[in-house]
């Protein structure tokens, strides 16, 4: 500390400068302007980034959107709908029927974890909500091919009816499962691709099959 | 004084070593530490027993023994831990399934294709797919054979998914964990016996179940004969690895109990298979219209031969 003795401000030389802090940060993310706002910006804020990352796994491009701001709202409305309209089938007093609601949903909700869970042990660098987010979202496909069952059913259950399912099925399996894997291979170690893509597979493959089996009563 | 230091350093090195080659504090499984002494008692004993060694993969045992015990040293809590059960990568999980569905005469299916590398991959996803096949399967079958009938109303079954699920992973986890705890009763009353690990068990099974995926898709077809068919040449095929991997277990011990282990094994694998052929796929004879007719005509012949 010798040395730092002769080291000071010579008496001449004026200081000056501003010492207020500037209260308010000019930040994006307007924490505090968020209390004031109708409540309706709120839920359409919500809604717009449930309907973009729709529109995302439509069009699977290797956008990071559907990565970067995940959230679980859309796979709920997905996994909720599309477990409602696979009930009202053959519901036999002898329960041979289909899954029941809650079976829907575990097996969606159940798989999901446990696909993610198997990535993440492989070596994946995706984090576990943005996977679980992932692979709510492109379970939309299989919706639209639910609707699109029990609009054909509506018609009449023949085999043209059932033709008609199996390509409309196919076609919506064949799509989920690539969307999921676009957005999911990047994350994986090269030399696992395979062993994380086919649990993907067969997640899809068994709800495909759940909605091609579904019969009215 | 730095050249204690140095002195000091370098012990701490060497007892690092040592205790990463043989850290018997950390690891978890237990056969490590006493297989090599095991194995030299049995080498001075009977020199003549060099297809044994073949079978047990000892060639590059000491190397395989020292890689195994700088695995698996994070604590159970982290996730680490967990990770080093899935350290496998796409060719060595296709390799191990190639394995067991080609068992080689005489090779072991541990020693080697597993290697002290048990994954937790490839029975959990066996299994999972397993339990798919065979809901899917039956169901379709069940479709096929009644099919023209105007009674029958198509169901999905999807209890039957619930009743798959509990019955193929209680196999591929209850059975190895009771075969487990018997090779180490008998491995304490016995030394001279080949242990596994309860990981690599849990590993050869999951892996012997791989070849009832193809069969399960193939007993749709509606014939008896073709499903009894298929039934046994699989039940060879996965018995075969389950068998070889176990004999040189229990060979040195009592020769009744040596047997009755071995049939244990397989009439369990058996059990299996019969099991969910019975349960998930309808008999496919159940046409009834043909005796109707033969009995109306001897009425006939008997009224007017009156």
């Amino acid at each position: 500390f010798a040395g730092l003795a002769d080291v000071s401000i010579s008496e001449d030389i004026p200081v000056e400068g501003e010492i207020t802090v500037p209260v308010g940060s000019h930040s994006p993310d307007e924490d505090y302007s968020t209390l004031d706002e109708p409540v309706r910006d709120t839920i359409m804020r919500d809604l717009k980034a449930v309907g973009k990352k729709f529109v995302h796994v439509m069009y699977p491009k290797k956008s990071s959107a559907l990565l970067r701001d995940w959230d679980l709202w859309g796979p709920l409305v997905l996994c909720v709908s599309l477990a409602l309209m696979l009930q009202g089938g053959s519901a036999d007093s002898k329960d041979d029927g289909g899954p029941q609601f809650a079976e829907v949903f575990v097996i969606i909700w159940f798989g999901a974890v446990v696909i993610t869970l198997n990535s993440k042990l492989l070596g994946g660098t995706i984090s576990f909500f943005q996977s679980l987010c992932v692979l709510g979202y492109c379970v939309l496909p299989l919706t639209v091919a639910m609707l699109v069952c029990r609009l054909v059913l509506l018609a009449g259950s023949g085999t043209v009816s059932f033709i008609i399912r199996l390509i409309v099925v196919i076609a919506m399996f064949a799509w989920s499962t690539l969307a999921s894997t676009a957005f999911l291979a990047d994350s994986q170690p090269p030399n696992r691709k395979a062993l994380v893509v086919y649990p993907i597979f067969l997640f899809y493959f068994v709800i495909s099959w759940m909605i091609l089996t579904f019969t009215p009563q | 004084i730095a050249s204690l230091v140095m002195y000091l350093f370098a012990e701490f090195d060497d007892a690092a070593n040592l205790l990463a080659a043989n850290p018997d504090a950390t690891t978890i499984s237990i056969d490590e530490p006493t297989e090599i002494p095991k194995q030299q008692h049995s080498r001075l004993q009977e020199p003549g027993r060099e297809e044994d060694d073949e079978l047990l993969g000892t060639d590059d045992s000491d190397k395989t023994e020292l890689l195994a015990g700088q695995k698996k040293s994070a604590p159970f809590w982290t996730f680490e831990y967990y990770q080093t059960f899935f350290d496998v990568d796409t060719y060595q999980v296709l390799d191990r399934i190639k394995g067991s569905v080609f068992p080689v005469p005489g090779k072991n299916f541990v020693r080697l294709y597993i290697r002290s590398n048990p994954d937790l991959y490839g029975p959990f996803w066996i299994c999972a797919t397993l339990v798919f096949t065979i809901a899917v399967s039956g169901n379709l079958s069940n479709f096929f054979i009644h099919l023209g009938k105007p009674t029958y109303h198509y169901v999905p079954e999807f209890r039957k998914v619930s009743i798959a699920a509990t019955t193929i992973y209680a196999y591929a986890w209850l059975v190895p964990l009771a075969l487990w705890g018997f090779l180490m009763w008998r491995n304490s009353k016995v030394m001279n016996i080949v242990s596994y690990s309860f990981l690599e068990i849990v590993c050869v099974y999951g892996y012997s179940l791989f070849i009832y995926i193809p069969t399960a898709i193939l007993w749709i077809i509606p014939e008896k004969v073709v499903r009894w068919v298929l039934v046994m040449f699989s039940l060879c095929l996965s018995g075969s690895v389950l068998v070889m991997t176990f004999w040189p277990a229990v060979r040195d011990d009592n020769r009744r109990i040596a047997l009755a282990t071995v049939g244990t094994i397989v009439v369990l694998h058996a059990l299996l298979a019969v099991g969910c052929l019975a349960y998930f796929f309808d008999a496919p004879e159940l046409d009834y219209p043909a005796p109707i007719i033969p009995a109306h005509n001897v009425s006939t012949v008997i009224t007017k031969s009156r």
